[in-house]
């Protein structure tokens, strides 16, 4: 009994425990609401596309809190997820295939084209360090949402018809268009699930810590607190730093095809560098390396604009302005102490309560 | 002669990035942080030149000082509100706090003035026709052009003449030594947000005499091309923000002329990383040594 106690309280095992345990009761609590009528249609749309972001999110912290790297095209990758799920669920649905194996099949689609995707890109962006490796971040995710902006992909009997920069598709009768340009995606098969969403940051979840708790995770840790050092016990940096990145873009790509096949149509400016940045904001905002934070984060402030619908127009503006401040107090140093001498307070008094 | 007709137009855009991402890797160089909301002050440049010929009917001529003079205000405000106290902060933080700059700038000017796209007035009208007719120049690019040489050459005067400027250096290279010195940091971080923001409203004058429409996101692809711009050329380096300025409008109006103006956003990202990958500090941007 005292070892189950143990091994539930070792800081590693507990910091998962939370994290599934915040994540599953969230998951009974909306669907007893949603299946008692009590969430609103809006709240049931959020459902799947805040376990996409969460997904998504989780990936960043990755990249941004474990491996210390600041990625500001995390967007992009969740754009390459979507668009291959699109094009993948387009053939299965050609064969008749089911709405759930379809999902599953899609969203491991995405996942594997973004780590490829992920992989090449890391070569090129993982030589460079700081700001210059962020705005290469931000340079792909520009070049990807371009480049799919400017993609036609059609379906017929055939099979698939791919066209670039211009609509140059000829299909016979009874085929259709799935990426048509700067219109996106078009005529999507509706598949996602909230329960889909919850499995994949489940999934997500068990990902990212087996390899926060793992050697390679160490490695990861180790590089991004002190290069040099790393390297000189061994550690090869550049390879624990790529592991890191494609997981985060593996991630991205499952998150992307979770979103993209719960619309019908949309376009790749969904993506774009403003939702990047988004995801970083929600990443910060939970914490560096803090799954349950980002898990928290992404749901409030996936959920918060739309709580302040109430404010109309001034929605957007007091979400700025909630933002700038949450960052001002969370970064006072005076408050920071306070806080740090009352929690001494407690352990001490704690500590003398064991006693 | 068509290829030198895009270069001249090439330059004239490649001057208005320049002017912007001035002031970002000035900020840069001394706060060492990406200013995010840097943009959106051009945003308002634009709409306080636009409100001030429009709706004050002052010339152009009064329009802009007047643009120069509110955003030199906002900087320097935003800064004292939102970026001092998090001067000891990460500089994730405070990347999320000029985030939410941005956000507050782009929506409070949607609140003010209406999201529908604003017509600015025609500003110098009329082209210089050079070799018989073969090319021709519009005033408007050869202002921009000048103007911009013109504020490229007083700012190195200015930074490496002056003793403010003596002290903006010292300051980006080492604040803790420059307070030392006897510094003033906090007024020199004010100083340099103060320049960027008026060269941010020259900057929208220009922008929107050429391409006149104002709307409140106006700010936000000229401010990722800058930036872009800025790195291109080592950010944290004034003539480097100068030369990436220029390039990086050339190579943009050359691919839309000569490649695909779809795609043209793709190209001038893909010679970034090509010129990030073989210097990886832009092209005049200081080399950083790490210390073991």
């Amino acid at each position: 009994m005292n070892k189950v106690i143990n091994t539930l309280f070792n800081p590693k095992v507990r910091s998962r425990t939370i994290s599934f345990l915040v994540v599953i009761a969230a998951y009974v609590i909306l669907t007893l609401l949603s299946a008692t009528g009590h969430l609103s249609r809006l709240f049931t749309s959020l459902l799947v596309p805040v376990t996409a972001y969460i997904v998504a999110a989780i990936g960043l912290n990755l990249n941004v809190g474990i491996s210390g790297e600041l990625n500001l095209g995390q967007a992009g990758f969740m754009s390459i997820g979507a668009f291959s799920a699109v094009v993948v669920s387009g053939v299965l649905q050609a064969a008749g295939v089911g709405d759930i194996l379809r999902l599953i099949i899609c969203m491991a689609a995405g996942a594997l084209i973004a780590a490829l995707m992920g992989w090449l890109i890391s070569i090129p962006v993982l030589k460079l360090q700081g700001d210059y490796l962020a705005i290469v971040t931000l340079a792909f995710g520009q070049i990807i949402m371009s480049l799919l902006n400017n993609s036609y992909v059609g379906i017929d009997s055939k099979g698939l018809h791919f066209a670039f920069v211009n609509n140059t598709i000829q299909m016979e009768q009874g085929g259709r268009l799935l990426i048509s340009g700067p219109m996106g995606a078009t005529g999507v098969g509706i598949a996602s699930t909230f329960t889909a969403g919850f499995v994949l940051v489940l999934i997500a979840l068990a990902v990212v810590y087996n390899l926060m708790y793992s050697r390679s995770g160490r490695a990861i840790m180790a590089s991004r607190d002190n290069r040099i050092a790393a390297e000189s016990v061994g550690i090869k940096v550049s390879q624990a730093k790529t592991l890191a990145f494609v997981t985060a873009s593996c991630l991205a790509g499952a998150a992307g095809a979770l979103y993209a096949l719960n619309y019908s149509s949309f376009a790749a400016t969904k993506f774009d560098f403003n939702n990047s940045i988004l995801l970083l904001v929600y990443v910060v905002l939970g914490g560096l390396g803090n799954m349950t934070g980002t898990v928290i984060a992404t749901t409030l402030l996936v959920v918060l604009p739309e709580m302040l619908r109430f404010l109309q127009n001034y929605r957007m503006l007091i979400y700025a302005i909630v933002l700038i401040v949450i960052m001002l107090v969370s970064n006072n140093e005076f408050l920071r102490l306070r806080m740090q001498m009352l929690r001494t307070r407690l352990k001490k008094k704690g500590a003398e309560a064991d006693e | 002669m068509a290829f030198l007709s895009y270069l001249i137009s090439g330059l004239g855009l490649g001057s208005v990035y320049a002017i912007i991402a001035l002031g970002y890797s000035m900020v840069y160089g001394i706060a060492k942080m990406l200013n995010f909301a840097h943009g959106d002050v051009i945003m308002v440049g634009a709409y306080v030149s636009f409100f001030a010929m429009t709706v004050a009917g002052v010339p152009f001529a009064v329009s802009v000082p007047a643009a120069v003079l509110v955003c030199t205000l906002l900087g320097m405000t935003v800064e004292r509100l939102a970026y001092k106290p998090l001067r000891q902060a990460s500089s994730l933080a405070v990347l999320i706090t000029a985030i939410g700059v941005s956000y507050f700038l782009q929506n409070g000017a949607q609140l003010l003035w209406g999201s529908d796209t604003k017509i600015y007035p025609t500003i110098l009208p009329g082209a210089v026709s050079l070799f018989g007719g073969q090319l021709s120049v519009s005033y408007l690019t050869i202002v921009t052009i000048l103007t911009c040489i013109l504020i490229m050459v007083c700012l190195m005067l200015f930074i490496n003449k002056t003793r403010t400027g003596k002290a903006m250096r010292a300051c980006s290279e080492d604040k803790g030594a420059a307070t030392l010195m006897g510094i003033n940091v906090n007024k020199i971080i004010s100083i340099t947000f103060a320049i960027g923001s008026g060269l941010a409203a020259i900057a929208a004058v220009l922008l929107c005499a050429t391409y006149p429409s104002v709307y409140p996101t106006l700010g936000s692809m000229p401010g990722i091309r800058a930036f872009t711009a800025a790195v291109f050329g080592g950010i944290g380096s004034i003539p480097g923000a100068f030369l990436g300025g220029l390039l990086l409008g050339v190579i943009e109006t050359f691919a839309k002329a000569y490649i695909s103006t779809q795609l043209s956003d793709a190209i001038v990202f893909a010679v970034l990383i090509i010129v990030l990958l073989i210097k990886p500090t832009g092209l005049l941007g200081h080399k950083i040594s790490e210390k073991v």
